[in-house]
């Protein structure tokens, strides 16, 4: 297990977790609050076992607080689509789709004792977000519109995804083809962006600003 | 149907044998209409109750404590749902009583319209309302109305965990720095007296409570249970080592028990009546969200009529009787 | 609306748990696991749209379920036996 990958994943499973958490009570619906919880709840327990798991590789005793709360920005080396905001519903269910067919790939892949949980974590957060994008593409006029317009603006960060993981992309493409022909949806034509981590200070300033006002303390 | 005055022999039989009434038997309306008040409003606290706690999940200072927090408001989200499916077995749609919630007609426990400031409130939080709800809700486990019932044995099964995590909280704060310390004693002092007023006011000026009692719906008086809670809670702040914000407390060894100060009644109804810190913003984020959702279920509903249709069709084209023949 | 019954594990039936909202029955079904099986408390689950249950009408509960009571010889209970076949 090699530390930039163990912390790589970590940071992403963090920061996606991050957005969903900020939607909490905001959800269409109480029972996607509750869903998009489910999702938060999966992805912080991945991060906290990645980045116990990288304190033990580094060998520096920190902890899994040390990485979430006590690194800067410029540290953090997350795939860029996590970040992207929540725009409205069709963004949050486009990333999590985009992101959970990737996950899973990469979680079945990986062969770590702790991939196991998280191939199964992941297979349900897939069906959930996968079911959705398909009610949004064939659904009415407005969803479809929206749904298109996330997947457009989302499409440019999908190259960096897979960065260390060229291998994954093939069969990707063909899962994710198939599930926006069922949606009715198009395959983005756009080309990558650069991957620049724009939000990541806004959105680190709230996840580390109570634990960072009170240095030392225990919580 | 069957004979009215028969109806009424067979439910008052029911409520005096101390049985469950089950949504398929005859009830008296103003039963229903209570229940599917009551109901309703637990239903709508634990809603609106995700949002003082929910605006610290991006902020809470370790990764287990975050993850801690999220479990507990997503139980919130589930103890809505389990609440509002009570609720409906009484003839009621979900959709319109978050109707009645979004424009005021149906309330919501004014616990809730109170911010959240620092950390320790969400501490706060958890040992005092949730201890307090503990209180109000173990005896409706025993309501006479069977769904009522079965939804709160659940969500009491689920409430002890949120009422320990929070104390832990408070323990963990009282014992830390000195600027935690002073945390955490600010929140107890901002959630002591609203938590003595979840109970509601004094029995005497109770309206709904005597009706309520004879129907097995409300068990215990309002008074009778604040007291329980306060000589429940005192120790528990001693063992923090905070200070309870009641100037006139004090212990009574007559009748074993802590008697409180006097409670400000003016400014529990000024809260009530929608005059609360946090009450507009609480109904603003609901509406919001419910107003900015609607696209969303269109989609979803388009979608499943869309695939009806699609199975209608396959139906009539298979015949599978040859009756088209 | 849907209906939802849980398995809590191998070996005991579906029991009746409660109620979800959702426009079809994958979302029902999803919606059923996140509402009721947070705990483990579930290893298969069953939505049906509430308007698909028929249920016995009260009105004729009497009719349906009292004949039953004076078949008392359906229990073993009901038969009294020797000694030493006590434990048929």
């Amino acid at each position: 297990m090699e530390l930039s990958r163990l912390l790589r994943h970590g940071d992403r499973a963090l920061i996606l977790a991050q957005r969903l958490l900020e939607q909490i009570t905001h959800a269409p619906e109480i029972e996607e609050d509750m869903a998009l919880a489910n999702l938060a709840l999966d992805l912080l327990g991945q991060a906290r076992v990645l980045y116990t798991l990288a304190g033990e590789v580094e060998g520096g005793g920190h902890d899994e607080d040390h990485f979430a709360y006590w690194r800067d920005a410029a540290e953090f080396t997350n795939p860029v689509l996590v970040e992207q905001p929540n725009t409205d519903f069709a963004h949050v269910i486009v990333r999590q789709y985009l992101h959970d067919e990737f996950a899973l790939a990469f979680w079945q892949a990986a062969g770590w004792d702790v991939a196991a949980k998280a191939v199964k974590e992941t297979t349900y957060h897939r069906r959930h977000s996968r079911a959705w994008l398909v009610r949004l593409g064939d659904g009415t006029p407005e969803s479809h519109r929206r749904a298109q317009a996330a997947l457009d603006t989302l499409w440019p960060y999908v190259d960096e995804l897979f960065a260390g993981a060229d291998q994954l992309r093939p069969a990707w493409d063909v899962a994710v083809a198939a599930t926006l022909a069922e949606a009715t949806l198009a395959v983005p034509q756009m080309l990558p962006a650069e991957p620049i981590h724009e939000h990541l200070e806004s959105i680190l300033a709230e996840l580390q600003v109570t634990a960072r006002a009170h240095p030392g303390a225990t919580w | 149907m069957g004979d009215p005055d028969r109806a009424q022999e067979r439910f008052d039989t029911l409520i005096d044998a101390d049985a469950r009434i089950e949504p398929s038997d005859w009830m008296p309306d103003d039963y229903r209409q209570t229940l599917i008040r009551q109901i309703a409003q637990h239903a709508h606290s634990e809603i609106i109750g995700m949002q003082p706690e929910g605006a610290w999940l991006t902020r809470a200072p370790s990764l287990r404590r975050k993850a801690i927090l999220t479990a507990k408001v997503q139980d919130e989200a589930g103890h809505g749902m389990y609440l509002y499916g009570a609720a409906e077995t009484l003839g009621v749609d979900r959709g319109e009583l978050l109707d009645r919630l979004h424009t005021g007609r149906q309330k919501y426990s004014s616990i809730f319209n109170y911010p959240t400031p620092t950390w320790a409130d969400v501490g706060a939080i958890g040992w005092l309302v949730d201890g307090a709800a503990i209180m109000n809700q173990v005896p409706l486990c025993r309501c006479s109305y069977g769904p009522y019932a079965r939804a709160m044995v659940r969500i009491c099964k689920e409430e002890s965990f949120h009422q320990r995590q929070g104390f832990q909280i408070m323990l963990t704060l009282a014992n830390g720095t000195p600027a935690q310390r002073e945390m955490a004693q600010g929140a107890l002092d901002r959630w002591w007296w609203p938590a003595l007023m979840m109970f509601g006011p004094p029995d005497a000026e109770s309206v709904h409570g005597g009706q309520s009692m004879r129907w097995g719906i409300k068990r215990f008086g309002n008074d009778e249970l604040r007291q329980k809670f306060v000589d429940a809670t005192v120790p528990q702040a001693e063992l923090l080592g905070l200070t309870v914000p009641d100037p006139d407390l004090r212990y009574d060894a007559g009748t074993g028990h802590w008697v409180s100060g006097p409670i400000d009644w003016d400014e529990f109804w000024r809260v009530v009546k929608g005059d609360g810190p946090c009450n507009a913003e609480r109904i603003a984020t609901r509406t919001t969200a419910h107003a900015d959702g609607e696209w969303v279920r269109a989609a979803a509903t388009a979608y499943a009529a869309k695939r009806l249709g699609d199975e209608q069709s396959d139906t009539a084209r298979h015949d599978p009787f040859g009756d088209a023949a | 609306m849907w209906e939802v019954f849980v398995r809590a594990k191998r070996g005991v039936s579906h029991v009746h748990t409660g109620t979800v909202h959702a426009p079809d029955a994958e979302l029902a079904l999803q919606h059923a696991r996140d509402l009721f099986t947070r705990r483990s408390e579930g290893v298969s689950v069953w939505v049906v749209r509430s308007t698909d249950i028929t249920a016995s009408n009260p009105d004729d509960r009497e009719s349906l379920f009292d004949p039953a009571l004076d078949k008392t010889f359906r229990h073993p209970t009901d038969f009294e036996l020797p000694d030493e076949v006590a434990n048929m």
